[in-house]
């Protein structure tokens, strides 16, 4: 009688493939993480100064299987012992994205596995629930990465109301360009916040830009416009670029807005918990001010480790075991969707 | 020997099960809708309905490439998904080939295209020829020229040249069909709609022979074969090229 009263654990199967890097990872019960498994192709994307869509979809399907059999292998677990497949299908490139789709289908087809499509920013929120064991929702999240920034209230799992977005370049977008102006190279967020810790953070006034009509809205092109009118400008005069300076007053304008926005939002929603994800969360210069507001005014701040913070699919695995209790499952027919909405459900 | 082929090369997608010679179902849709869509759900429909136990399958014979780059990858994933999960090896059939096998019996020559893009043309030249020399013989599809990407212009050439009659199919007919009227001097003709498409059951029996001979991967080592680098690739290697080009200018200027 025990044994049939005690709660099965579930064990999800998470694939991730929507830009650059091939993932797979086991999850138990949505919380602990048996297996992360990454297969980064960035060195190859150097070469050309951004992700390549074609190059990064050729590399996926060449990786695809062993990512899958290694994360299977380290949680010590067969395909048939896991109770669901998750993966992402959107957002993201859809040549990248298809390929995890299509291999999740068909292993879930051919192991009879309920199939889970996972929204990739909604993996990235969850990632705070793997280290963060007493995280529940309701509260605020910040996702910033190369491609998102989105301030998104996450009223329970599986729950999303998107509150701010950028109206022009994502946070990790600016970082990239700026990074590429004063000639760091790619990818821009780790190199400028290495560099930024040299730097004086008030030597050069960037302008922290305001959106009209919406107060937790994001625009950082009109900074990264700034930032290059500013090079221009001394090279006109002849004037050499303190790059260190440069990199830190240029990241102290964006993560003023950012904690501006975050801490307000928090506030004006009534909650005492905000969490950061997304690639540009394992700043270091952004934690440390997001833990310094929030610490201030009694707000529990969250955020994933860097290995939670790129692309990977244990984030996945996270949303997807939610989704699961809920009852979510997707037919063999599911497509990717390369510009799927936060919260939307196909 | 129990095989499961897909092809998602071009516009078809298809998927059959073929058993000791006998093609037990096959499924074949040449619509708008996303191989996503369509090739797993399809294999599904076709599972149901023939009863397939798909532990019994004994290998996953997959369309190779060249074709269009996504669609080679959703058939590459789904084969290497299910030879992952299914723990079967998996046989990689040249596309073009597969599509030559339309036409098994002929004497013509047999010229597959499948639109390729940038006024190029996937194609190759076979013909059918008698292996054994009884009463009985077999056929055997013998490649003269191997899969690759060319131009209409000069397929043409190579067909004038040869100076055979010469059968045509794939998807690439009725983009270049007007095309090679014009261009060509020898006589031929298009294969009607029954056979002039993709159809998995030929991939399954190519499949079978390439099997019989030791081709087959395991689902971790099967990638398609594209035929071409992606186009980043290509202009960053001319752009290398022209370096060393006006590098090597410079040296003879120099001497």
């Amino acid at each position: 009688m025990m044994e049939s009263t005690q709660k099965k654990d579930i064990y999800i199967l998470a694939i991730e493939s929507s830009c650059d890097e091939t993932a797979a990872s086991v999850v138990k019960n949505g919380r602990e993480v048996l297996s992360n498994i990454i297969s980064s192709q960035i060195d190859l994307h150097t070469l050309y100064g951004g992700v390549v869509p074609e190059i990064a979809s050729r590399k996926h399907i060449e990786k695809i299987n062993q990512v899958i059999e290694q994360a299977l292998e380290q949680a010590g677990m067969t395909l048939k012992e896991v109770d669901a497949i998750a993966v992402t299908y959107g957002p993201g490139l859809v040549g990248a994205l298809l390929v995890g789709v299509s291999a999740a289908k068909a292993l879930a087809f051919a192991a009879q596995k309920p199939l889970i499509g996972v929204h990739h920013i909604e993996g990235h929120i969850s990632a705070n629930f793997i280290e963060n064991k007493e995280l529940e929702p309701p509260f605020v999240c910040l996702v910033v990465s190369g491609g998102h920034s989105h301030l998104v209230v996450v009223k329970d799992y599986g729950e999303y109301e998107i509150i701010g977005r950028t109206r022009d370049d994502a946070a990790g977008e600016a970082f990239d360009k700026v990074a590429r102006a004063i000639g760091l190279g790619y990818p821009g967020g780790p190199k400028i916040d290495k560099l930024s810790k040299e730097g004086n953070p008030d030597a050069i006034h960037f302008p922290r830009a305001k959106v009209e009509d919406n107060a937790y809205d994001f625009s950082f092109s009109g900074l990264k416009s700034a930032v290059l009118n500013y090079l221009n400008s001394c090279q006109m005069k002849g004037e050499t670029v303190n790059r260190a300076d440069v990199a830190a007053s240029f990241q102290k304008a964006v993560i003023d807005v950012l904690v501006e926005h975050g801490i307000h939002a928090v506030q004006q929603y009534g909650l005492n918990k905000f969490a950061i994800a997304g690639g540009v969360a394992s700043n270091s210069s952004l934690r440390a001010a997001f833990e310094k507001e929030c610490t201030k005014r009694n707000i529990a701040f969250y955020h994933p480790s860097p290995i939670f913070c790129t692309d990977n699919a244990a984030m996945i695995g996270v949303a997807g075991y939610y989704e699961y209790l809920k009852g979510v499952r997707h037919g063999y027919d599911l497509n990717a969707v390369p510009n799927l909405r936060l919260g939307e459900r196909i | 020997m129990k095989i499961a082929a897909l092809d998602s090369s071009g516009l078809v997608a298809t998927v059959a099960v073929t058993e000791n010679g006998v093609l037990t179902g096959e499924y074949t849709t040449n619509y708008k809708k996303t191989h996503s869509q369509t090739l797993l759900p399809m294999l599904d429909e076709l599972k149901r309905m023939i009863d397939l136990e798909l532990e019994s399958i004994d290998a996953i014979a997959i369309a190779k490439g060249p074709g269009s780059f996504t669609g080679l990858r959703i058939g590459a994933a789904t084969a290497k998904g299910l030879a992952q999960a299914l723990e079967k090896p998996i046989i990689p059939v040249p596309t073009v080939d597969a599509l030559a096998y339309n036409l098994y019996g002929t004497d013509k020559l047999i010229c597959p295209i499948m639109d390729a893009r940038r006024s190029q043309v996937y194609t190759g030249l076979y013909h059918f020829v008698k292996k054994d020399a009884g009463q009985e013989f077999t056929l055997e599809l013998h490649t003269e020229m191997a899969q690759c990407a060319i131009s209409v212009q000069e397929l043409a050439e190579i067909l004038n040249v040869r100076g055979e009659e010469v059968i045509f199919l794939g998807d690439g007919v009725p983009v270049y069909a007007s095309a090679l009227r014009e261009l060509l001097k020898v006589p031929f003709t298009f294969a009607p709609a029954s056979c002039n498409r993709q159809r998995a059951a030929c991939v399954a029996v190519l499949g079978e022979k390439l099997f019989e001979k030791g081709i087959f991967q395991t689902a971790a080592e099967h990638a398609p074969d594209y035929l071409r680098l992606s186009q980043a690739e290509r202009e960053r290697m001319e752009a290398d090229e022209a370096k060393k080009k006006q590098l090597n200018q410079m040296e003879t200027a120099k001497n």
